[in-house]
Order: C-alpha cells, then structure tokens, then sequence
C-alpha cells in the first residue's frame, strides 16, 4: 500500500503553488485556517479560489493579503460578525476578479468534475444577473423536451482543494462524516490536502460503521497532523469559535492599517504545533 | 387584556401561520426569526410538518452535505423556505449582491446571492422576509438580479415569492400580476406609513386588515417550548430576543 505522504502544514502551504485553483469549504464543514496561516507566511500570490460554496474569515485573510487575483463563489461573509471587510474593500477596488456564483452551481460544477465530464445542466439561473455575468456559463434548449432552456456549466476541477477533518488513519485516509462536500471538493481536484485533530494507526476503512464516511487515500495527496486547525472557527465538537477575536477582526479588518496590524499579531501566534 | 409581545414574536408567529399545510420547511444559514417560527409551526402541526435547519446538528438530517438541501429543492421535497434581501423590488427581484455603482465595483457589497439562484425558482412558497422597511430596501427596481421574481412562460419554474413579510407589514405576491399587495399591516403601525417607506408599487385595498397579534397560546410556546429549541442553533438569539 502505497503510504501518503504525512507533512507539515508548512508543507502544505508550500506545495499550493502561486496562481494555482484551490477549492475550500463554508466555515462549518471544516476550514484549514493553519494553512491559511501558511499560505500567507510564504506569500502565496494570484490563487483562484473557490468558497464551496461560500467561504468566510478564511478567504477575507487571504484577500487582505493580497494572495487571491480571482475569487468565484456564492458568498463571503463573517456569519454574525457581517460581510468580509477586506473583500468588501478589495470588491469596491477592482483588485480581485469577482466571479458571483450559486450555492448549488459550485456543487454541480465539482459533481460534474467528480465525474470527469465535461458540463453539467443546472435548472434556476435563467433571468438572474448571475448568470448574465457568467460568459463561462451557457443556456441551451433542453435536447430532451420542447421549450426548456437550461444552463449549462463546465465542470470545476481545482488544481487542490484543502479542508480541516476529524481524523485521519496511518494509510492516509481520512474520515469527512456528514460533511460529504468535502469528499465532493477532494474526489473533483487534482490534489488534496487535509489538516486533521487526530490520527489513529485503525485503518478507517475496515471499520464498516465509518467506511462509508471516509476520503480513500487514493484522493488524498498530504495530511498534516493539526489540533486545532480550524480555529478561530468552531469545528464540531472539538472546539468553539473564538468570538472576542473573531469580532475583533471584523472591527480591526475595516482599514488596511487595522487589518496589517491584527495579521501581524495572526501570523505569530500559532493554535498548531505543526 | 392581551400579553405584551415584541416585533420578533409577532412576525415569527406570522410566519408560522404562513407555514401551515406544508409539509417540509428549511431554513437557510443566519436565519433566526423564520428558524423559530419553523419550529412553531411543526408544534402547531402537531409534528406532521418537517422541519430543517441549516447550522443545527439537531434538526438538519443531511447526510449528503448541503448538496441535499438543493437536490430536496429540485425534487419538489421542500416546501417552504425564505430569502431575504439588501433590496427587493416590486416585482419580486431579489439583489443579495450590491447597490450603487457598475457590478463588480458596486458601492456597497453585500456578501452574495447564496443558494437564491436556484431555490426562488424550484421551493414552491418562498417567503421573502426582511426586517427594515425602508425605501432603500424595498426599491423600485434591484440594482442586480440575484433572482428574479418571475420568469417567462418556458422557464422551468415551479417555484418563487408567495408573500414578502418586513417589520411594519405583511405582503402577498401576485405570480400573474408579478406585484405585491399588501396583506395586513402590523398593530402599531399604519397603511400610510407603509406606502411612505416602500419604494415600488404595490395594489392595496381600500382599508387594510391589521395583522393578528400572537394569541397567549402561541407566546408561551415561542416563550418556552421554541426559544429552548432554536437555542441549539441561536444560543444568543433565544437568550435575548425570546422572553
């Protein structure tokens, strides 16, 4: 059995090449916020990211940093704490390419890589101007019936797709629970890597109660071993979002000079012992 | 002698009354108000009434991912769900995106369109609910068409707006008419000061009903029962908004 390789979270960040299309999950399905760290410690440049199918505090960072040229996904927000300061700031200046999608358009883009075909049909978006901003996106008549436009979408598949997972086994499968997006996202992508709170010598898939749960190896290109490594977002029982920071940086992030400062004191602090 | 009650318990409980005869209510992220009165209606149903809601462990059976939500909505197993908006129009077009300026550059940027592209079209009763009542809300016409209200006759559409709930009144929408009309203004507030702060047109009858205040019945449940439930989901809400 061919071994994945178990790295560091640095890593991972130093294996994202610039320019690259990395796929993330929404805040509740397990974001990797160490290799966020990581990425933006090496200075990481011109990503097209991919919120599946939004994203948060984590692409806010990178957007601040000036690590993302395109960002397409359906919303970036701060949950309670409001919108994403800087992609606000950076949005009003035209330094990210903005490419608004729909929560199901990114999941159907991704099943359809998953697939390995090329397009995917996709009913709504007829008459929005999501679409109408979407030159990637296309109507066609329905082949099947009479009087039925459809969209179109080509298939999504990223160069990496990253996220944060409960455990993870020596033989480097990793176990996503219900948070299926994220098999979804890694099974699409021609990379994938997984930062996990625990690792256990079991192999996952011979245990028939959670096989059926688990990222084979086969999809998973680096693991790095980090408690952790959601926060400051909850990640399901294991901890709790940090709320005082978290709003802390929704007020700090409002000015660039705000927003350097809280990164400064981010970037040095460190929730994994990677 | 009725109970005092607030705004939130009156419109959750509008929106209860809304949600009666469904058969399967989600609810989308940030939601507390119309998760609340999910829960209400489930109870006043007697349990037949299904309810999901995103961001809850407890009342979210998905096992596929928030793929289901929109793989339930295109198969017709969601009955109900609500969309909100930084402007509405008279027609139904919701704009989650931005206002003011050329998109992508738009003055002000909202976080996004979210699921509404797909879900205004495919979830049969889609209640628009948004709080402010302002002109700068409820606009003429949507400076971007997250989704539209209404689509032509060959669009696949099985779904869209049914009613348009704010803080100072109840609306209905009218597919054919592609317009709202307004349903019942809120105790306290009047039809004038509904047709100053409302941006598009709308038909109205000549006197308005006034929308029913919750029944003690039902602010108990919201007091007891519902608060302690949807506190699983919006700890911060139930504590300070829900007796």
């Amino acid at each position: 059995m061919q071994a994945t390789p178990f790295m560091t979270v640095q890593d991972i960040g130093a294996a994202i090449p610039d320019g690259s299309q990395v796929a993330v999950v929404k805040d509740t399905s397990g974001v990797a916020m160490s290799v966020t760290r990581a990425l933006i410690r090496r200075g990481v440049r011109a990503l097209h990211w991919i919120g599946v199918p939004q994203t948060g505090i984590q692409t806010d960072l990178l957007i601040g940093a000036g690590c993302i040229a395109t960002l397409e996904t359906s919303a970036v927000s701060l949950g309670e704490f409001g919108t994403g300061p800087r992609f606000v700031a950076a949005i009003k200046a035209s330094e990210v390419r903005m490419l608004d999608s729909t929560c199901p358009a990114i999941y159907a883009a991704l099943q359809a890589g998953q697939k390995g075909l090329p397009f995917i049909p996709l009913r709504g978006l007829i008459g929005s101007d999501i679409l109408a901003r979407r030159a990637d996106w296309k109507v066609i008549d329905n082949p099947f019936a009479e009087r039925d436009p459809i969209v179109l979408l080509p298939a999504l598949r990223p160069d990496v797709a990253v996220f944060h997972a409960s455990l993870a086994d020596r033989y480097g499968n990793v176990f996503v629970g219900r948070e299926r997006e994220a098999l979804i996202m890694a099974q699409a992508a021609y990379a994938t890597y997984v930062t996990v709170e625990e690792v256990t010598d079991q192999n996952l898939l011979a245990d028939d109660a959670r096989a059926g749960a688990v990222l084979p190896a086969i999809y998973v290109t680096g693991i790095a071993h980090a408690p952790g490594g959601a926060a400051p977002l909850a990640y399901l029982d294991y901890y709790e979002q940090d709320e005082p920071l978290l709003a802390r940086y929704a007020r700090e992030a409002r000015t660039r000079a705000g927003f350097d400062a809280f990164l400064h004191r981010w970037l040095e602090q460190d929730h994994v012992s990677a | 002698m009725t109970t005092a009650y607030s705004q939130v318990e009156l419109l959750i409980s509008v929106i209860a009354q809304l949600l009666q005869g469904s058969r399967h209510v989600a609810v989308g992220a940030s939601s507390p108000i119309p998760g609340a009165a999910a829960l209400l209606a489930r109870r006043l149903s007697g349990g037949s009434l299904r309810v999901t809601i995103l961001g809850s462990r407890k009342h979210n059976f998905f096992t596929n991912g928030s793929v289901e939500l929109f793989d339930l909505a295109a198969q017709g197993r969601i009955d109900a769900f609500f969309l909100g908006g930084g402007q509405i129009d008279g027609e139904g077009n919701i704009n989650l995106v931005g206002s003011g300026g050329h998109y992508p550059a738009n003055d002000v940027r909202w976080p996004g369109s979210f699921g509404s592209a797909y879900l205004y079209y495919l979830v049969p009763k889609v209640i628009l609910f948004r709080e402010e009542h302002t002109p700068r809300v409820l606009v003429p016409k949507v400076d971007f068409i997250s989704s539209p209200g209404s689509s032509g006759s060959n669009v696949y559409r099985p779904g869209g707006p049914t009613h348009l709930l704010t803080g100072l009144c109840l609306f209905s929408f009218d597919r054919a008419a592609r317009r709202f009309h307004l349903a019942s203004v809120h105790p306290g507030h009047s039809a004038d000061e509904v047709r100053s702060q409302t941006g598009f047109a709308y038909d109205a009858a000549p006197s308005t009903a006034q929308t029913a205040a919750p029944s003690e019945a039902m602010l108990a449940l919201i007091r007891g029962e519902i608060r302690d439930q949807i506190a699983e989901t919006y700890p911060r809400f139930a504590a300070s908004q829900l007796g």
